[in-house]
């Protein structure tokens, strides 16, 4: 009797799982899942697009191979176009972002175009932004650096990898802004291509101080040729990180995460839209997205739905205020 | 020592079946891609990637395969320039000067084989000067700030004048159209947009792939239509392929050059940033400036042909000194090398050497095997690229034309690069009608950018002194070389043009 009744049980318990499970299928299924990575391939947001579809085609959470288009052009804003006006309508396609992305549309560079006319999937983690020095640099804490830029701003030349207005400039004027440094355009920051430019610069002497992230300062920071002052996170990282303190610790509230991400077409079924979130969702809490986190020098960032659709408006806003300020929105 | 033994370890590690069937098929795909106008070692890198990962090869075998593509590339963009006088990748772009001419006047085989043989020593020397002086190169790197590295592009347009025509007037005017183009896009200084009329395709500028593709082989392909009802049709010129192995002679007379070009070349490739393209042209100029007696340069010299070639295969090695001891790519190829890294979990940088050696004196080794296989492969292929020469220009300009538009539309997926490659189509054919040379035009455009940025950063640094240009011995001594090759072939170059005409009437006395 007991028997039966468990395995009644069980059999309903079966039934309903299945139930939910079909339900969820039959509303949605991609037939060619498509990933738009809007830049050349090599990139970040070619890197997103085939490691994600790599991984959700191994753990079998689509039917079938994801085909990663390259759609370079405009820094993001060609593939942007063209999935709000030509491809409005589909539910097979996902497109990478980042907080590049975010900071695109925010400052305008996007002609035409908002965030709120695609839909934002989800998060798969963040690189978090660090501010370093060289490793013989007389300054040690955050708070150091920035009262230097505040009694004499010309004395510290800040160098990133992104143009002007890009986010690593932004980062660094997050950090000095959360400082009381009102006026941020005296900040001098000078833009490089890329961060590893950057670094080796830092090295070199030529500059005083590196704002990028940590994945591109780990390699210096390991061989000690870097100190990193601050990491931009709510808090300290795990792991190899540890050690390094947060700026919100050292008293300046400034919190830089580069995100990366998946937007969908504005006109996404919500059948589709769900599954996509589902499954984007179910592949970063995997073991296996964990580890390639790892590897890539990726932290935690776990948004989906509308809590990511939600993060994505505020840092669009945030974006906009600093770059009104610093004058490159009018 | 302990880097030989290491090395050995590294040829332990790449001789597999397994890494040199790899080294095979990456050599070969590699001087396809070079070979093809519009795909260059970066993007035949980034199209293998790919294969790479479905392959699930492990770290080592992954840069085996996307190495040897690299150097195979920088092998096979020399064929296209010599047979068609359409460069196959940017840095090929030199070997267009003298190449094509050898190959009108016959010696398409000569000049394939010996740029063969001089691609295979500058990147045979280069990847020992990787070997044995990385750890001390990487100083050298760090001594180049903003200011260096401005005065080092003025060095290189300060060489210019006279490299490809005679008339210095139209020299400078395709540089200053260069540099006019490079201006296009979002300027990284200030978050600017110039020149893009809010067109959100010009916001990344203009893609040096898309001008060089449309420059040089569309225009070529334009002036085949244009001539096509009068004398194309006529009876086609007797094509001689000439002898496919070059004489010891002629690789003797070209020692030394290969020499001096291989030590430019590597050091052009070990500065982020500046990498094969530059060396590639710096070597040309100073070879010009040294050996050039009888200007026989840009007429089918040969030593015109190894200069570049050496060049750009050294600073394709030295390119790997930054890229493994720093993380910072000297070149597009090896950022994409750097990004394939990164995903492999390898952090290149100061540690790289200490912490992975196994992948470190892997690759090496695995670029000494497909150095010396791209030779045994390209001198035997020699003979049947110059085949390409017999195909008339009937079938051949069209199929210039599909390899085109397939190449552009393969890299972007856009077909607002395919309109702007026609508008370079359009602009080279009527420089070319006007006598412009196209190269200062490319040069303009794919440094432009550099120096002017690296020109600004300097100065912000130094708030606004424009005395920090001058403000350290090594840019001082780059701006006298600057100075001097500037001046000296204007000083000079009279009397000698003088005697050269005299030499001439003489000859054609005789």
């Amino acid at each position: 009797m007991t028997l039966t009744l468990t395995r009644r049980a069980l059999a309903v318990a079966a039934i309903v799982t299945c139930g939910a499970f079909s339900a969820q299928a039959q509303g949605f299924t991609p037939e060619n899942p498509e990933c738009i990575a809007p830049a050349n391939p090599g990139g970040g947001w070619d890197f997103t697009c085939r490691q994600v579809g790599k991984s959700l085609q191994d753990q079998g959470l689509i039917p079938s191979t994801m085909q990663v288009v390259n759609l370079a052009g405009g820094g993001g804003g060609v593939a942007f176009a063209e999935v709000v006006n030509k491809r409005n309508d589909e539910n097979d396609l996902i497109v990478a972002a980042s907080s590049a992305t975010a900071t695109r549309l925010a400052q305008g560079a996007y002609p035409g175009n908002t965030m709120d006319q695609v839909r934002w999937l989800a998060s798969v983690g963040a690189d978090y932004g660090v501010i370093a020095v060289a490793a013989d640099s007389e300054i040690s804490t955050l708070p150091e650096l920035l009262e230097k830029i505040k009694i004499d701003p010309t004395s510290i030349s800040v160098a990133g990898g992104s143009a002007v207005g890009g986010w690593d400039h932004l980062k660094v004027l997050i950090a000095t802004n959360a400082y009381g440094i009102d006026d941020v355009r005296v900040v001098k920051y000078i833009a490089f291509d890329g961060g590893g430019e950057a670094v080796t610069q830092l090295l070199a002497g030529s500059v005083q101080a590196f704002t990028g992230d940590l994945s591109e300062a780990k390699g210096f920071m390991d061989s000690g040729d870097v100190k990193v002052l601050a990491v931009l996170a709510p808090e300290r990282l795990g792991g190899q990180f540890a050690d390094i303190p947060t700026a919100t610790e050292q008293g300046v509230d400034a919190i830089g995460a580069n995100w990366r991400g998946f937007y969908a077409p504005g006109g996404m079924s919500d059948a589709a839209y769900d599954y996509w979130v589902d499954r984007i969702g179910t592949l970063y809490a995997s073991d296996d997205w964990k580890a390639i986190m790892e590897a890539n020098g990726l932290a935690p960032l776990s948004l989906q739905g509308a809590e990511f659709e939600a993060f994505v408006a505020d840092s669009v806003a945030q974006i906009e205020a600093i770059s009104r300020q610093i004058g490159i929105i009018q | 020592m302990d880097t030989l033994s290491a090395l050995g370890d590294g040829f332990f590690i790449a001789l597999t079946w397994q890494n040199l069937l790899l080294a095979v098929l990456g050599c070969f795909l590699g001087t396809v891609m070079g070979a093809l106008p519009g795909l260059g070692p970066s993007n035949g890198v980034a199209i293998l990637i790919p294969l790479a990962f479905t392959l699930g090869l492990g770290a080592t075998p992954a840069l085996i395969l996307l190495t040897s593509v690299y150097y195979g590339a920088m092998y096979g963009g020399r064929i296209s320039s010599i047979l068609l006088n359409i460069p196959g990748d940017e840095p090929a772009m030199m070997t267009c000067l003298d190449g094509y001419p050898m190959a009108q006047q016959g010696r398409a085989g000569e000049a394939l084989a010996l740029s063969g043989v001089a691609s295979f020593f500058g990147a045979f020397f280069a990847t020992w000067g990787l070997v044995l002086l990385a750890p001390q190169l990487v100083k050298v790197a760090l001594l180049f700030g903003p200011a260096e590295y401005f005065a080092l592009f003025t060095l290189a347009f300060a060489t210019l004048g006279g490299v490809s025509s005679t008339n210095q007037a139209k020299s400078a005017f395709a540089a200053a159209l260069g540099l006019g183009l490079a201006m296009v896009g979002v300027d990284t200084q200030t978050g600017v947009p110039r020149f893009t009329f809010g067109e959100v395709h010009l916001y990344d500028g203009i893609d040096f792939l898309v001008a060089i593709v449309g420059l040089f082989a569309l225009s070529e392909v334009f002036i085949f239509l244009e001539h096509r009802s009068t004398d194309a049709d006529a009876a086609p010129p007797k094509v001689k392929i000439g002898r496919i192995t070059p004489s010891l002679g002629l690789i003797r007379s070209c020692l030394p050059t290969m020499i001096r070009s291989t030590g430019l070349g590597f050091l052009a490739g070990v500065l982020p940033g500046a990498g094969a393209s530059l060396g590639s042209f710096i070597s040309y100029s100073v070879e010009k400036r040294l050996v050039d007696k009888a200007g026989t340069f840009g007429t089918g010299d040969p030593r015109g042909v190894a200069a570049p070639e050496a060049g750009n295969n050294a600073a394709a090695g030295g390119a790997l000194v930054p890229m493994l001891a720093l993380g910072v790519p000297g070149s597009g190829t090896t950022a994409v090398l750097l990004a394939v890294l990164l995903s492999l979990n390898i952090t290149p940088g100061p540690l790289l050497f200490t912490q992975n050696p196994d992948v470190v004196w892997g690759l090496i080794a695995a670029l000494f095997i497909a150095n010396v296989m791209l030779l045994a492969m390209n001198i035997p292929m020699v003979g049947l690229f110059t085949r390409v020469l017999l195909v008339p220009p009937r079938i051949l300009m069209p199929v210039v034309a599909m390899v085109s538009f397939v190449g552009i539309y393969g890299i972007s997926g856009s077909s607002f690069d395919l309109l702007v490659m026609i508008g370079f189509g359009v602009l080279g054919w009527v420089l070319r009608k006007l006598d412009v040379p196209l190269v200062p035009v490319i040069l303009g455009t794919l440094l432009g950018n550099a120096m002017e940025s690296n020109l600004r950063r300097a100065i912000t640094i130094d708030n606004g002194n424009w005395g920090t240009l001058i403000d350290s011995p090594l840019s001082i001594a780059l701006w006298t070389i600057a100075a001097i090759g500037f001046v000296l072939p204007i000083v000079v170059g009279k009397a000698m043009k003088r005697r050269m005409r005299m030499d001439a009437e003489g000859a054609l006395r005789d």
